[in-house]
């Protein structure tokens, strides 16, 4: 996990198109200054990181789904539990399905695992739109191939 | 009233917190009961559910941009369960 750029997975361990599901693993920095503030002698990964972590994990699967030709936004969030403290140094993996694809929106379910402890959960609705520009597309791709999103074989 | 009415406005009623008495048959979803784009998309998710269906929010959203169609054709809920209805026999055939 690289906090600063906010890319919350580092790796795209299993996609599966036709079971709708994607697993991603990241792993929580051993340290950063966003552990200076929350909290201080206390570090502990914001709740809000680990939506975000879930959020990427079903938004990759969602990308991949419809081959790299638009973007989801994070648009709602339902039912969202941080049920156990992560900590700097933490290894995560994140388990995500997608439950729905509407006209221009989709739904996700996400959980995150610490082992085979449960530390997150929540279902998230996106909505699907155009890439604001070739360069973001562009920019996507790269990102995909970082995370070993086999981009090639996806993109339509 | 259809029932599919009965559906979508006890949808609405459940999804935006509105009361159920206050959503007829000639409520326009966004001019009347004030629904906008974000709650529109959980009833979406709902009514998709509910019925199976899959509603074009897209295409109509297209149509209506490109003024070939106006909101109360899609947004009032007579008009919506109409399309609901059409959906859903589309479906089955």
């Amino acid at each position: 996990m690289r906090f600063e750029y906010f890319q919350m997975i580092d790796r795209i361990v299993a996609l599966d198109l036709p079971a709708r599901s994607v697993r991603s693993v990241g792993l929580v920095p051993k340290s950063s200054t966003i552990f200076e503030g929350h909290f201080p002698n206390y570090p502990l990964m914001p709740g809000a990181f680990l939506l975000e972590c879930m959020a990427q994990t079903a938004g990759w699967l969602l990308i991949a789904l419809n081959g790299f030709k638009a973007m989801p936004f994070m648009a709602g969030v339902k039912d969202a539990k941080f049920r156990s403290a992560v900590f700097p140094g933490d290894a995560l993996e994140f388990e995500g399905r997608v439950v729905h694809e509407g006209s221009g929106y989709a739904v996700g379910e996400v959980k995150g695992r610490r082992d085979v402890k449960v530390v997150c959960n929540a279902q998230i609705i996106f909505t699907i739109m155009p890439f604001p520009s070739e360069e973001f597309r562009r920019a996507l791709f790269e990102w995909a191939e970082r995370l070993e999103v086999p981009v090639k074989e996806l993109a339509r | 009233m259809s029932a599919t009415f009965d559906k979508v406005a006890d949808i609405i009623a459940e999804t935006c917190d509105i009361p159920r008495e206050n959503i007829k048959p000639e409520s326009h979803a966004i001019n009347d009961l004030e629904i906008d784009s974000l709650d529109f998309l959980d009833i979406a998710f709902a009514i998709d559910k509910t019925f199976g269906i899959k509603l074009p929010l897209e295409q109509w959203t297209q149509e209506v941009n490109d003024g070939k169609a106006t909101t109360d054709q899609y947004f009032v809920l007579n008009n919506l369960s109409e399309q609901i209805d059409k959906l859903i026999a589309a479906k089955g055939a």
